[in-house]
């Protein structure tokens, strides 16, 4: 059996939902599933999961057949190698932390005292510093997505399905917890999908988004690819938002090519930082716009796209921004490729958090 | 979880009617039999009733069978309540009305109704006792089945119901962590629906112990044999003998420890389920 990762072509109905999504994962590569809700992110899930059979199409992992009505062939979850972090956890209340963990592996026969070693391995593996003998009804947030990340590895899974995992979380864990699952995710071979509404995680997390509406695929490719051409109101919207990586040091952040950002912090922040850049944060200007000191910089036009609703301006050096205007806009700025245009930022448009 | 605390305001007060009807209720149905219990009890002779082998036949005899009861009906009584709330097949509406049809049936038509079940002449009991020489009626298995037939439902209906409320989130995720059909199970199902178990158990063992009708009917009255507590009670009042009185109070005092051990704790494990 070789890794090839996951081959899928999955036909389910279900309600007023038409799914029909071709999809492929290569090993160690995370796919971040995008959509709004009620796109069918969760039952493409729970057909990969093997909690529901497809109506037609075929799922294969590792060049093993898991689904294919066609062929009569379907493996039932337990005998799938897929970890599932769920929603809100998911965890079992009525077990302590390292039994939750050791689940999957005493499910698979392994003896209580070796799955639990392994277990507590994978906790300590996942950061989580709290008392493993106790029951999950007493942890927070946080502790709550390592026990069931590590609960979704610690059998070691061809697969890893993350659906929600900072759903339940307040702003702070949020960040902290983004950060350690993306250095964990990382180290993990296996193909993963997760799936998210929150547009900052999307493009934080992603190797490769896929955009999910109507139960169709309707783009999929990096975080560049759909910002440079969004082919649906969602994904412009999605990626309408900039992330830009830099160090920041007294609420000044320093971007890779040198460029200066002032961003509204408390100044608090220093190291490596993500910067979060609202589209309503920037404007184009024809002149040096007055007043705004910071911030500001002479850029040019790369190219121009006018898809009749909207007109989405791509900026060339000094910072690669996607700037969406109104038509009327465009021709008071006059804008074609090659245009020379002022850019402002409003520093209270922006965020800055630890990357 | 915590639910907010009401405040005592002047929209949620009883109105007066119902707080006098409230009382009266309880002081004529409920406090004025307890008392009256109490105040003739001769509390001189309860340690020679105690000591007396026909109350400790009927309290073994009672307390054997009541278990027993209780033991069928969890063993029984899960895999019933899992299929009417979890099982699709039509019919399922009569099959629960059959499970719980003991609960409406007066007991002593449900005694009648075993008695031609499995009756040295009944459907079955006829085979029984030409094949296997096996005869039930009047015998302490006759108690037990009689006491199963009408406690078993309480069980089943308290647990089809957690069955009901349970997420079965958790036991998808288990599937997907590994778990076939029975260890989910055994490792998942049962284990969040322990209160309600529990809470079912006491309200079955309960039953059980004042069973009456059935047992009388299917099983009849023979000390140290057949004749559990209940029965003993009616005889002995019947021929005015004090011992009735005292084994009452018994059964009253089972019966509230039941209540304060088990009741408390499982229903208030109940409620936070509801909540959560």
């Amino acid at each position: 059996m070789s890794a090839t990762g996951l081959v899928c072509d999955v036909r389910v109905r279900l309600g007023t939902l038409d799914l029909d999504v071709s999809l492929r994962a290569a090993p160690g590569e995370l796919i971040v599933l995008v959509g709004p809700n009620g796109a069918g992110k969760s039952t493409l899930l729970r057909s990969l999961a093997g909690l529901l059979p497809i109506d037609a199409g075929r799922i294969a992992l590792d060049d093993t057949v898991l689904d294919d009505p066609g062929q009569g062939a379907f493996v039932p979850a337990a005998r799938r190698s897929v970890g599932v972090v769920f929603q809100n956890g998911l965890l079992f209340d009525h077990l302590s932390v390292v039994e939750n963990v050791a689940f999957g592996l005493r499910s698979r026969k392994t003896s209580a005292r070796e799955a639990r070693r392994v277990a507590a391995g994978w906790l300590t593996r996942l950061g989580f510093d709290a008392d493993a003998g106790v029951r999950p009804g007493q942890l927070s947030g946080g502790q709550i997505q390592r026990v069931a990340l590590a609960r979704a590895l610690a059998f070691e899974p061809r697969l890893l399905l993350l659906d929600e995992p900072f759903a339940a979380l307040d702003a702070t864990t949020r960040v902290e917890v983004r950060r350690e699952l993306r250095r964990h995710l990382d180290s993990i071979d296996a193909p993963k999908i997760l799936v998210t509404h929150d547009p900052v995680e999307a493009l934080a997390m992603a190797d490769r988004l896929v955009v999910l509406e109507h139960g169709h695929v309707v783009q999929q490719g990096t975080a560049d690819d759909v910002r440079a051409r969004p082919r649906s109101l969602y994904a412009a919207d999605l990626v309408g938002i900039h992330l830009l990586r830099g160090t920041a040091r007294d609420g000044v952040v320093t971007l890779s090519d040198g460029r200066e950002i002032v961003a509204a912090t408390d100044g608090a922040l220093s190291g490596t930082v993500l910067v979060t850049i609202h589209p309503r944060a920037i404007a184009l200007h024809s002149r040096r716009p007055e007043g705004a000191a910071r911030n500001v910089w002479s850029a040019t036009v790369a190219d121009v796209d006018d898809d009749g609703d909207r007109v989405r301006v791509r900026l060339g050096e000094p910072v690669p921004l996607v700037v969406e205007i109104t038509r009327g806009g465009r021709s008071a700025l006059a804008l074609e490729a090659g245009s020379p245009v002022w850019v402002s930022l409003k520093a209270s448009e922006i965020t800055v958090q630890p990357d | 979880m915590t639910r907010p605390r009401q405040r005592r305001g002047a929209g949620n007060q009883p109105p007066l009617p119902a707080v006098v009807l409230g009382l009266i209720g309880l002081v004529v149905f409920f406090g004025l039999p307890l008392a009256g219990l109490l105040w003739r009890a001769p509390w001189s002779d309860v340690a020679s009733v105690l000591r007396d082998p026909h109350a400790r036949d009927a309290l073994r005899v009672s307390l054997i069978c009541s278990l027993s009861a209780t033991g069928l009906s969890v063993l029984f009584g899960i895999p019933i309540a899992w299929l009417l709330a979890r099982g699709r097949f039509p019919g399922l509406n009569a099959v629960r009305a059959l499970a719980t049809l003991p609960l409406v049936l007066p007991p002593v038509v449900g005694g009648v109704a075993l008695f031609y079940a499995f009756g040295r002449r009944g459907l079955i009991g006829e085979w029984l006792s030409r094949w296997f020489g096996i005869q039930l009626p009047f015998t302490i298995w006759a108690a037990i089945i009689a006491e199963t037939f009408v406690a078993m439902p309480f069980f089943i209906i308290t647990v089809e119901g957690a069955l009901r409320s349970l997420d079965t989130r958790y036991e998808e995720a288990a599937a997907t962590f590994g778990a076939r059909r029975w260890t989910i199970f055994r490792r998942v199902t049962v284990p969040m629906i322990a209160p309600s178990i529990a809470a079912g158990m006491a309200l079955t063992w309960a039953r059980a112990l004042g069973e009456f009708g059935a047992t009388i009917t299917f099983a009849g009255n023979f000390p140290g044999k057949t004749q559990t507590l209940p029965l003993a009670i009616y005889l002995a009042f019947e021929n005015n003998d004090p011992a009735g009185i005292v084994l009452s109070i018994l059964l009253l005092a089972i019966s509230i420890v039941v209540l304060a051990v088990v009741g408390s704790r499982v229903f208030a494990n109940r409620a936070r389920e509801a909540g959560g």
